[in-house]
């Protein structure tokens, strides 16, 4: 059953054109915006971006559980594929290396603020996603209640 | 950059996105729950293969064209910031603080050990 679910064709689909969508939007950004001075804004801007809307995504995907086959096909879709394929980690890494090799200093506070940006911005994205979807359930409820929506 | 190669990139990042669901659903079959490894497992090795294709590409066995299909598409597709900042913030959440420190900063020090690694290797070849 498992073993099946792995190979299934549709979900990887989804993953595959997400993942192509996501790339363009990183690469497509990376041309407007070229590294000045051997710091990868556009790696930098893609990522911190990434993990806020990511976090947003799954946390309002969890607080509505269960997950619905449709609800998967957008986590799989529009999270690992498209924000998954936007961000990155390999050219975090290699900047750094790179960056570190003329200016350590540099490198280290690219590296460290990455990380600390990222965790904090994944933070607010679930706050916000939480947020929504308290919202939407809210929405619901009152119309069911035959209130305002 | 050319068109057609700018598509390809973005095929190269579509394939690297698949390879990462379908290496992390098998690593995860496996592994002990609680710690996001096979994500972990996945950004170590790009970060080793982006760090080798870079110094290939300096060592002049790379053109830019493949540097760009193979990193900026394939590997960049391939390894992820959000899911492991997200995952960060979930251990977290549950004040798995050690976890939390391995999968944030751990992960990071195995990424640039890992990218200098290979990047010093790419260079030799």
């Amino acid at each position: 059953m498992e073993a099946n679910r792995l190979v299934e064709a549709r979900p990887l689909g989804l993953v595959l054109l997400g993942g192509a969508i996501g790339t363009a939007g990183r690469e497509g950004l990376h041309l407007l915006l070229p590294a000045e001075g051997g710091i990868p804004w556009s790696v930098f801007l893609v990522n911190i971006v990434g993990a806020v809307l990511l976090g947003a995504l799954l946390a309002h995907l969890a607080a509505v559980e269960p997950e619905t086959p449709r609800r998967r096909e957008v986590r799989l879709f529009v999270g690992t594929g498209i924000l998954g394929g936007f961000t990155t980690y390999s050219a975090l890494a290699t900047d750094t290396v790179l960056l570190a090799g003329s200016r350590l200093g540099l490198a280290m506070t690219y590296a460290v603020a990455s990380v600390v940006l990222g965790v904090l911005a994944a933070g607010i994205g679930f706050r916000v996603g939480r947020l929504l979807a308290d919202r939407h359930a809210d929405q619901h409820a009152d119309r069911a209640r035959g209130g305002r929506a | 950059m050319s068109v057609p190669v700018f598509l390809l990139g973005c095929l190269g990042g579509g394939i690297g996105a698949c390879l990462r669901y379908l290496g992390d659903g098998l690593v995860m079959r496996r592994a002990t729950p609680g710690f996001p490894s096979g994500i972990f497992l996945v950004n170590a090795l790009g970060s080793f293969l982006l760090g080798l294709l870079v110094g290939s590409f300096e060592a002049g066995l790379v053109d830019g064209t493949w540097l760009f299909v193979l990193g900026g598409g394939v590997l960049g597709g391939f390894t992820t910031f959000s899911t492991t900042m997200v995952d960060t913030v979930r251990l977290m959440h549950q004040e798995a603080w050690g976890r939390a420190a391995a999968n944030a900063v751990g992960m990071l020090v195995v990424g640039v050990v890992l990218a200098l690694l290979g990047l010093t290797l790419g260079r030799g070849l």
